[in-house]
């Protein structure tokens, strides 16, 4: 009889990391080929649970679960384009890098997307992300009209926004629940129509960060998308803000109008595998970010730019998250009420005394929040900000940034966060015990969990 | 869990007393702590441990009954601790040094050294590996000694224990290479506690508080082996080298 030591790897064992490659852990990786798959392997689970992981987008420890069954749902990656419906039936795993290839050409586009679009499907309701259109529009949940899941005793129902109670409450509870309700199997949700693959953008140079929120409490409600980058080494919070629509298609040259919905996103580099601690620091980043302000126009109107460039300007590198080096990175999402527009403020300077580099420094409007309990957005302001890792003191800096946001009514992205504590999240999202009864009702024998919920005591 | 930035939630220290121990815990980040499980035998300084950690701000400290010795209890030792919730950083802090003379003497003292500091540490060192291999992440953190590195006159039946942990240690480490665990191997010199108490201070003798920085530094960088203070790796890698006639007439 030969014994393997419980200590060797075993198949399908896998170190998984959030995109800010910190804090990793093992899990079994299985990639279920349908829903019957997804039944069993949940009926299967063992005592450290099971969890969906989509593309591995989310910065911190979400989609990671030490020790547990994680189900990599590329295998349910179907695409169903309903035109008449303006709908997108369409599997977990799908991604929409994958649903804008099929979709964009046809005339539609995503109701909602994140700043890049290797996200899934399953990853965008659990996270319930948010785009460029949030002050319009609202987060990706709000267009979700029906999603499947398979709950916590392996039997996959039906969950919708309307229905009984029991059903909108489950639905809600996934939307935005971090992956922590089930393992979501299809979902479908509304698209937009477009005649063009091109965004009709207005670039404007704004000389501070007074400058920057001014501009966007006047003029945002005139787009359908709207952000701001902040030169955040610059004690001016000075910034560029980008706004625009969907170009009709007679907005372009008469020689393009025939391929007006042509859509061909490129990836122009990868980086390299490995890249040495300390490349982005203040140095390279203020530099960065000069030439990052300096490029911007002071004003230019309805320049005609590809959804790529406008979108998903970091999905021309893959594998950006390398550049912070084998330390990893942060990022500090946050939102507060525009009662406390100073904390965006307060949040650049402690950030820049920290000596923390950001080159990634985005600063969007909120609107209205949705039914989520766990759902991030709320009315607002919000910023995010990328940090290595390895930034002495950052996590007292951080701790004294949660305190402020705490004491303003904000609260920080669960799909960004890595490092807040559990009494933080109680503390910000005062629908918690609410998500937690649902969950319970869900998932009765706690079967879903990962290093984020125990993090987080969720 | 070990948050992104490396603060820990809850840690577990095999040798409760242990002043090095001790002082590893105060100097561990300790915003995310909410729960440290002190193991050793029943004593007033396991309670004064308890008592200090918690007056310094640390919450969730307890104490649990351990015996290094007692190597059948082990197994449902760690269990109970592990089912309790993960541990994100466990210090395998015990060990005697015994009297080499006394020892010399009496064969059963120097068993007992052996049991304790060897034998002891491998029953629960292993059981620690299984589960921290099972949760998928954690650190080990083993106390060997630089009396390992080269065993002397002097103190040869506890170097020789520390000898065989520190390679316990090593190929622990690499069985879990890979894995989400972590084995953090410590060789101290000589560091002023109440084990060295009334011996003769050997050059580069440290505080405890000395080594503590050094493994919270280690483990916050993903070390495997460190030397406290640092420099001593410099003087036993030399020292190693030395052939056994010039070794034998060092002082001791």
């Amino acid at each position: 009889m030969s014994a393997v030591s419980p200590l060797r790897l075993a198949q399908g064992e896998q170190l998984l990391t959030g995109w800010g490659r910190t804090a990793p852990s093992l899990a079994t990786v299985h990639c279920p080929a349908s829903v019957g798959d997804v039944e069993q392997a949940v009926a299967e689970a063992g005592g450290r649970g099971i969890l969906a992981r989509g593309l591995g987008r989310s910065y911190g420890d979400a989609a990671q679960s030490g020790g547990a069954t994680v189900l990599d749902l590329k295998g349910l990656g179907s695409i169903e384009l309903d035109a008449a419906a303006a709908t997108v039936t369409a599997g977990a795993g799908a991604s929409l890098d994958d649903i804008l290839k099929q979709i964009v050409p046809a005339g539609f586009f995503v109701p909602v997307t994140p700043g890049t679009r290797m996200i899934t499907v399953g990853g965008a309701i659990a996270a319930d992300v948010h785009g460029k259109n949030h002050h319009l529009e609202g987060s990706f949940g709000s267009h979700v009209q029906r999603l499947g899941i398979v709950d916590g005793q392996g039997h996959r129902r039906e969950l919708a926004p309307a229905g009984d109670a029991e059903v909108r409450e489950s639905f809600w509870a996934t939307v935005g629940g971090m992956g922590l309700t089930g393992i979501m199997t299809d979902a479908t949700f509304d698209v937009i129509p477009i005649t063009s693959s091109l965004i009709s953008v207005d670039t404007e140079r704004a000389v501070d960060l007074d400058d920057v929120m001014e501009s966007m409490i006047a003029n945002d409600d005139r787009y359908r998308y709207s952000v701001a980058w902040i030169d955040s080494m610059h004690p001016s919070g000075r910034g560029v803000i980008t706004r625009g629509d969907h170009a009709p298609s007679d907005q372009l040259p008469a020689e393009d109008r025939q391929s007006a919905l042509a859509y061909d996103p490129k990836v122009l580099a990868t980086a390299p595998a490995f890249v040495p601690g300390g490349l982005l620091n203040k140095l390279t980043v203020r530099a960065f970010n000069e030439a990052w302000f300096r490029k911007a126009p002071k004003r230019r109107e309805a320049e005609l730019q590809p959804i790529a460039e406008f979108f998903h300007p970091l999905d021309f590198v893959q594998e950006w998250n390398r550049v912070y080096g084998p330390g990893g990175f942060v990022q500090y999402q946050f939102v507060v009420p525009d009662s406390a527009s100073e904390i965006v403020g307060k949040a650049l300077r402690k950030l820049r005394k920290v000596g923390a580099p950001s080159f990634l420094t985005v600063l969007k409007r909120f609107g209205p929040a949705n039914a989520g309990p766990l759902s991030f957005p709320q009315p607002g302001w919000t910023l995010a900000a990328d940090v290595p890792a390895s930034v002495p003191g950052l996590g007292q800096a951080l701790d004294q940034l949660d305190e402020l946001v705490a004491g303003a009514g904000g609260r920080l992205y669960l799909a960004k966060d890595s490092r807040q504590s559990p009494d933080m999240l109680a503390r910000t999202y005062p629908r918690l015990a609410e998500w937690q009864a649902i969950r319970d009702r869900m998932d009765p024998k706690g079967l879903f969990t990962s290093d984020l919920a125990r993090r987080l005591s969720l | 869990m070990n948050d992104a930035l490396g603060e820990p939630q809850s840690v577990l220290v095999l040798g409760g007393t242990s002043e090095i121990a001790l002082e590893t815990v105060m100097a561990l980040p300790r915003n995310r702590i909410r729960r440290v499980v002190l193991a050793g035998r029943p004593s007033t300084a396991r309670d004064e441990a308890v008592a200090a950690l918690t007056s310094a701000g640390i919450l969730g400290v307890t104490a649990v009954d351990f015996d290094a010795r007692n190597t059948t209890d082990h197994a449902a030792f760690v269990n109970e601790i592990f089912d309790a919730g993960d541990i994100d950083v466990t210090l395998l802090a015990f060990g005697i040094l015994g009297n080499q003379d006394e020892a010399e003497a009496d064969a059963d003292l120097a068993v007992d050294i052996a049991t304790t500091n060897y034998t002891g540490a491998v029953s629960v060192g292993l059981r620690v590996a299984q589960r921290l291999k099972k949760q998928g992440h954690g650190s080990l953190v083993v106390f060997s000694s630089v009396a390992g590195d080269r065993a002397r006159r002097s103190n040869f039946i506890y170097g020789s224990t520390k000898a065989g942990l520190d390679a316990f240690a090593q190929g622990l480490g690499d069985a879990l290479h890979g894995s989400g665990a972590h084995v953090l191997v410590v060789r101290p010199g000589m560091v002023r506690t109440k084990m060295s108490a009334g011996l003769k201070e050997a050059p580069m003798t440290t505080d405890a508080n000395v080594v503590a920085a050094i493994v919270v530094g280690a483990l916050r960088k993903g070390k495997e082996t460190v030397y406290a203070p640092g420099p001593l790796r410099y003087v036993m890698a030399g020292l190693k080298s030395l052939p056994r006639p010039i070794f034998r007439k060092l002082p001791s």
